[in-house]
């Protein structure tokens, strides 16, 4: 919030120091679960529940608290795909493209889903691999809420509603 | 009559992702309007998950089941339910009758998931009324060795892919010592990661207590301090009742400083994967719970020797430990009686992918899959013929028609060189493009590789470009067919050349498809 209005839009690299907030952010999960053993993973989800993503530049202050070298921080978070190092545009849409989703679909709604996307781009798709609802294929979730037995149609509205007034699944 | 109408409405995610918080919300405010006492249970799923969302209603009969009911069915459903709740069936069409009389749930052999649907999931109270913690309290007064000879002699092998017997996994920890200082570990294998299974998810959201008696045994036997439950987190409402579920029955005194007033602790955590496919591999699931890359570690030394941290560790997978609190409860010969050959006991199937009745089945071992596919999946969604069915996740094959009434256990699935694995079914119909499916079986491979061996890393990545070639090549027979034999020596390669299941197993997807399937790849 502090960053001037001609920065690049998101913190992207190590020299985007963290901001006021982010820094918060950062030693309250730190605090909380930085004494956990093996803490890299309660920490690196707290600090992407927090801020949405994880700052490059709050790397090497994780490694500092618990111990590691920068290296083996950066190699955790660039291994496991839950883990962002720049934000999202808009709402993270995630499509199931596993074998059961295949089976009903799932394909030709990845394909509608990008090209919605692509028009309106306001919103990041991703490919899931199983959300757990593969009798009710193919599945969604949007942001944190799951839908099931989706279709192009169903998907478009969803969409463009307003995210803050979507139930789960409605 | 304007007694307490008593009604349920699933929280699993299979529920909430058709609407089910609507549902709720809806049938409250239908309450309010007509001045209704009203008790709306949020309980797990039965698992008929065609008809979620389901709701059910109280009744003297018992609990009577509508589904699938949207927001919308709730003014129009209403006076059915209040009549119900009278004694007086309605003629609503969403009407599915008694519940526990519905054939998909009534033919089943429910042990593990007897009381999921049934009651309030984070309930204590709910918990201990049918039948929570027997199996526990019995094990409070036995001794390891007798714990350990009930769970061998049931024959429990681990329901999360590779079928070992769990009571001699279980001997192998309570024998082995752990570093003066330390502990050892019981850790939950909660990354269920296969398409097509949901049989952990729905468990753990609708009966958490279960898996947290089914690991507090657990660390009796085997002298055992600290636990871990470690979850995907494509599944955040799972983690979130299952953590909660940990509190209470910490406070509770079921576990925590003092298991059921053993003077024994035992700690439980729940921690989150972070979307990784070979995490579910156990030694991986170590590294990754020890805050490192998940990696697969090479074997010697086996984790219930060097496992977390270092320690002696039992890892076993959600179903496995859930299946234990039966087994005290009521005896190993009970569970053991259950099943065929050396397949003992009881599996929740998955049904999934392009199925009609799509849903967990709970059966003893020895089933076919043709009795799951039309007895209890009535065919496709689609309508459409079964083409080919996927049994056991991404690393197993696709089962053709012709092996469809092979009883379903392990060796006899083995014999075929197929896999029984975690349970699950994914049906597809006759539209399915077989080279497409293999080749997403590669391309997933290299996905998800952990990197350490070359077969799987750079072999699947081969794989995708072979499957490629010959399909382009279907009309050019010599290059097609070099092609082809370029895959099975691949395939060969990736099967004797890989350090785990997930280079070593996916040629069985790719495999099955070609032989099964030629001329979806032009041959
Ligand atoms: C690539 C790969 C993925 C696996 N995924 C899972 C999984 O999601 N859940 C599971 O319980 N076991 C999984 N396994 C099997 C585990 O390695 C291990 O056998 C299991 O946790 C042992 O528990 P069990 O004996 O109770 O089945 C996987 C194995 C491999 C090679
Ligand atoms: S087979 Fe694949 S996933 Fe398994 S250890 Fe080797 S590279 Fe890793
Ligand atoms: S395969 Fe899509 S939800 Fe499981």
């Amino acid at each position: 919030m502090n960053a001037p209005a001609s920065a690049a839009p998101a913190a992207a690299t190590a020299d985007v120091p963290l901001t006021p907030r982010q820094q918060q952010a950062l030693s309250a999960v730190l605090a909380e679960r930085g004494a956990l053993p093996g803490a890299l993973l309660p920490v690196l989800h707290g600090v992407q529940d927090a801020l949405g993503h994880i700052p490059p530049a709050a790397l090497p202050v994780i490694a500092r608290a618990l111990h590691l070298s920068r290296a083996e921080v950066h190699g955790v978070v660039t291994y496991y795909h839950h883990f962002r190092t720049t934000p999202p545009r808009g709402r993270v849409v995630q499509i199931c493209r596993a074998e059961a989703c295949r089976s009903m679909g799932a394909e030709a709604l990845m394909a509608h889903a990008q090209s919605a996307i692509d028009a309106h781009g306001c919103d990041t798709l991703e490919a899931a691999y199983c959300l757990g609802l593969c009798a009710q294929s193919p599945a969604v979730m949007v942001g944190d809420r799951l839908h099931a037995r989706m279709t192009p149609a169903k998907l478009d509205a969803l969409l463009v509603s307003d995210p803050s007034a979507q139930g789960e699944g409605a | 009559m304007s007694a307490m109408l008593t009604l349920y409405v699933p929280r699993d995610s299979a529920a909430l992702a058709v609407g089910a918080d609507a549902v709720a919300d809806a049938l409250h405010a239908a309450a309010l309007a007509h001045g209704a006492a009203l008790q709306l249970v949020r309980n797990g799923s039965r698992g008929l998950l065609w008809l979620e969302t389901l709701v059910e209603v109280a009744t003297p009969q018992g609990r009577v089941a509508y589904g699938p009911v949207a927001p919308d069915d709730v003014p129009a459903l209403w006076p059915a339910l209040v009549a119900e709740a009278d004694g007086t069936p309605s003629a609503h069409p969403l009407r599915q009758g008694v519940t526990d009389q519905i054939p998909y749930l009534a033919l089943q052999e429910r042990l593990t998931f007897r009381r999921v649907g049934i009651t309030d999931p984070l309930s204590l109270d709910d918990y201990a009324a049918h039948g929570g913690w027997a199996g526990l309290q019995a094990a409070v007064g036995m001794d390891s060795a007798a714990i350990l000879h009930e769970v061998t002699h049931s024959g429990l092998r681990g329901r999360g892919g590779a079928a070992f017997p769990a009571g001699i996994k279980w001997k192998t920890v309570a024998h082995a010592v752990a570093t003066p200082g330390a502990t050892k570990y019981v850790v939950c294998n909660a990354d269920e990661g296969d398409s097509g299974t949901f049989a952990d998810r729905m468990l753990m959201e609708g009966d958490p207590y279960l898996l947290i008696e089914g690991m507090a045994i657990a660390a009796l036997a085997v002298g055992a301090t600290e636990g871990y439950v470690y979850i995907r987190s494509e599944y955040p409402h799972a983690v979130a009742t299952l953590t909660e579920a940990v509190a209470r029955a910490t406070a509770a005194g079921w576990i925590g400083d003092d298991v059921c007033r053993s003077g024994r602790a035992f700690h439980l955590h729940v921690r989150m994967g972070a979307g990784s496919y070979v995490c579910g591999e156990e030694t991986a699931m170590l590294e990754s719970l020890e805050g490192k890359r998940g990696i697969v570690r090479a074997k010697p030394p086996l984790p219930a020797l060097e496992g977390l941290f270092g320690q002696p560790t039992v890892i076993n997978n959600v179903l496995t430990f859930a299946a234990v609190p039966t087994i005290l409860a009521q005896g190993g010969a009970f569970y053991r009686n259950y099943g065929v050959g050396r397949s003992h006991g009881t599996l929740p199937f998955q049904l999934a992918g392009n199925i009609r009745r799509g849903g967990l089945v709970e059966k003893a071992f020895g089933l076919t899959l043709r009795e799951l596919l039309y007895g209890f999946g009535g065919g496709t969604a689609s309508g459409r013929p079964v083409k080919a069915v996927q049994v056991g996740g991404p690393l197993g094959t696709y089962v053709p028609e012709s092996q469809w009434d092979v009883p379903l256990d392990y060796e006899a699935y083995a014999a075929i060189g197929a896999v029984v694995g975690h349970g699950g079914l994914v049906v597809h119909d006759d539209t399915a493009d077989m080279a497409g499916l293999a080749r997403y079986a590669m391309e997933f491979c290299a996905l998800e590789s952990c990197g350490k061996c070359t077969p799987c890393r750079i072999g699947s990545t081969r794989g995708v470009e072979v499957i490629d070639r010959i399909t382009l090549n279907r009309h050019q027979p010599v290059v097609r067919d070099q092609q082809v034999t370029l895959l099975r020596d691949l395939c060969e390669t990736m099967v004797g050349g890989s350090l785990c299941a997930m280079g070593g197993m996916t040629p069985f997807p790719v495999l099955s498809a070609l032989n099964h399937y030629p001329a979806d790849f032009g041959l």
